[in-house]
């Protein structure tokens, strides 16, 4: 078995890019990281990639090269971009293959998604009634958590706050103003307790990754990141996910603790020795019930931790260092491999204004989604 | 028709004397409660589903309200609106989504004891209420 790492990272700016197709924006990506890594399209040996609205990722290759490399589409919601990470993964622990890429990106139209209940087997009665919105999902399930964690619904406002704030740090994130807390605050409210500025937006943008055996990293560049622990889980029974039109009366852990638990597992590190973190933050009360359902920290902690500036980037565990979702909005395929991106940067100490100091060591990504999915990475340097 | 009035899917309730109910699934295998009805099992992945009529009545167990009006294939129209979102559980069976027809947060409270209704959500082609499922807070 070999072991895996990432020897070349490519992004095109998330946000909003007129004139610009998601296509165009992933070859952009692709190229970046081909470049990032010393090498050409024909030097791939696989490609895996998805969007969720900007087309097939497979027809890339018309634009990078055709040079017969098996090319897959991966297709995984929210999970696009982890999915394809852990196939390439795969790939080359299996030694399948020496060296190969992971493209991610979307464009998405403004304004919340709208999915049809068909797609998720569920009745028209659920949409027309106007319970297939995601935003509803996302107020209920952290009005529930704040009730069984006895938690108060500040922190939802501080982690808005502190993802404006990295956004401002970051040249690469779309919203890139601090916003002030009793703005967040006043802000129209969405889904009680979570206002417009806690959640974040549909957007556009592309990221790829090159990566190689990691006995040959070297080759390629001088500061390779390894990909330590890459897992994958969906729901169990009794979990509450988006799109439900019921829940168990038996409750089960969200797949983030088990995709979270085994890809630390993998990596053979614990969660306490994460030095950066990046975290599906879809609205603010996702990155507080993240924290504890990955191990970072207890559940019931995170009011201590975010109030103390534990998880700004100067603090003892920086989570979202990028401005995570709510700075960068998500592309549906691309925003899980931003997250390593962003990991790739901070280990490599190449995030300049958002750099967390100290050199960190280990990064830690997460990805959480619709219909109950999560993928997560452990990386070290 | 349901009670009476038209719905959305007359495929999602069951007439009881008490009034309308929910239509659910029950395994006969574990147990294992569904909304709306289906054939096969989440929790043993059997495939020995039967109809049971779920509870009219409940606690509530989350909840938020939907402060923008939804995009297609939502159907609801402005004069019955705002609504607001729940999930109910109804013991021993499940926690069922729902409509709620309060959408005042203070008069909205995890535990408090709620019950079935049916709320209109938009008219059909004459102008007549087509009705889907809400629940309604009662006092204990
Ligand atoms: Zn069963």
């Amino acid at each position: 078995m070999s072991e895996v790492a990432i020897v070349g990272i490519g992004m095109h700016r998330f946000g909003r890019t007129e004139g610009v197709s998601g296509r165009a924006q992933a070859v952009h990506a692709a190229r970046a990281a081909l470049a990032d890594a010393g090498l050409r399209f024909s030097d791939m040996r696989f490609g895996f990639g998805g969007s969720h609205s900007a087309g097939d990722a497979d027809t890339l290759v018309s634009e990078l090269g055709l040079t017969g490399l098996p090319f897959i589409n991966v297709a995984n919601g929210c999970a696009t971009g982890g999915s394809a990470l852990i196939a390439a993964d795969a790939a080359i622990r299996s030694g399948q293959h020496d060296v190969g890429i992971v493209i991610g990106f979307d464009k998405h139209p403004r304004g919340a998604f709208n999915t049809d209940p068909a797609v998720h087997g569920i009745g028209p009665w659920y949409g027309e009634t106007g319970m297939m919105i995601t935003t509803q999902f996302f107020g209920m399930k952290i009005q529930r958590y704040l009730h069984e964690h006895d938690l108060k619904p500040g922190a939802l406002t501080t982690i808005a706050e502190k993802a404006f704030r990295n956004g401002a740090r970051n040249p690469m994130a779309w919203r890139r103003t601090a916003i002030p807390a009793a703005e967040i605050e006043a802000a129209p409210m969405i889904s009680h307790p979570l206002t417009q500025y806690m959640y974040c937006s549909p957007a556009e943008g592309a990221v790829a990754l090159v990566l190689c055996r990691a006995d040959k990293a070297r080759e390629y560049t001088d500061r390779p990141v390894f990909l330590q622990g890459a897992a994958f889980r969906s729901r169990r029974y009794g979990s509450f996910e988006v799109f439900s039109p019921w829940l168990a009366t038996d409750r089960a852990d969200s797949p983030t603790v088990e995709a979270s638990a085994a890809a630390f597992a993998a990596a053979g590190i614990a969660p306490s020795e994460v030095d950066v973190a990046q975290i599906q933050d879809t609205e603010t009360g996702a990155e507080l019930m993240h924290m504890a359902e990955t191990g970072l920290c207890a559940h019931g902690e995170q009011e201590d931790l975010i109030a103390s500036g534990a998880t700004a980037i100067e603090g003892r565990l920086p989570v979202n260092t990028d401005g995570g979702c709510i700075a960068n909005g998500e592309p549906i395929g691309a925003s899980g491999l931003r997250q390593v991106y962003e990991n790739v940067l901070q280990l490599r100490g190449d995030a300049g204004e958002h750099q967390v100091p100290g050199d960190p060591r280990v990064g830690f990504t997460h990805v959480y989604g619709a219909p109950g999915i999560s993928a997560c990475t452990v990386l070290t340097r | 028709m349901i009670a009476g009035r038209t719905t959305v899917d007359d495929a999602l309730f069951v007439e009881t004397p008490e009034g309308p109910a929910l239509r659910g699934s029950r395994c006969a295998g574990c147990g294992a409660h569904t909304f709306p009805v289906q054939d096969g099992c989440p929790r043993c992945t059997g495939s020995s589903m039967v109809d049971v009529t779920l509870a009219r009545t409940g606690t509530l167990w989350s909840w938020t309200s939907q402060g923008f009006t939804p995009k297609a294939p939502y159907t609801g129209t402005a004069a019955y609106e705002p609504y607001a979102v729940a999930y109910v559980e109804l013991p021993g069976q499940l926690i069922v989504e729902t409509r709620l027809v309060e959408t005042d947060p203070e008069k909205l409270e995890i535990g408090m004891p709620m019950e079935l209704v049916l709320t209109p959500f938009r008219d059909d082609g004459s102008g007549e209420p087509v009705h889907t499922f809400a629940f309604v807070g009662v006092s204990s």
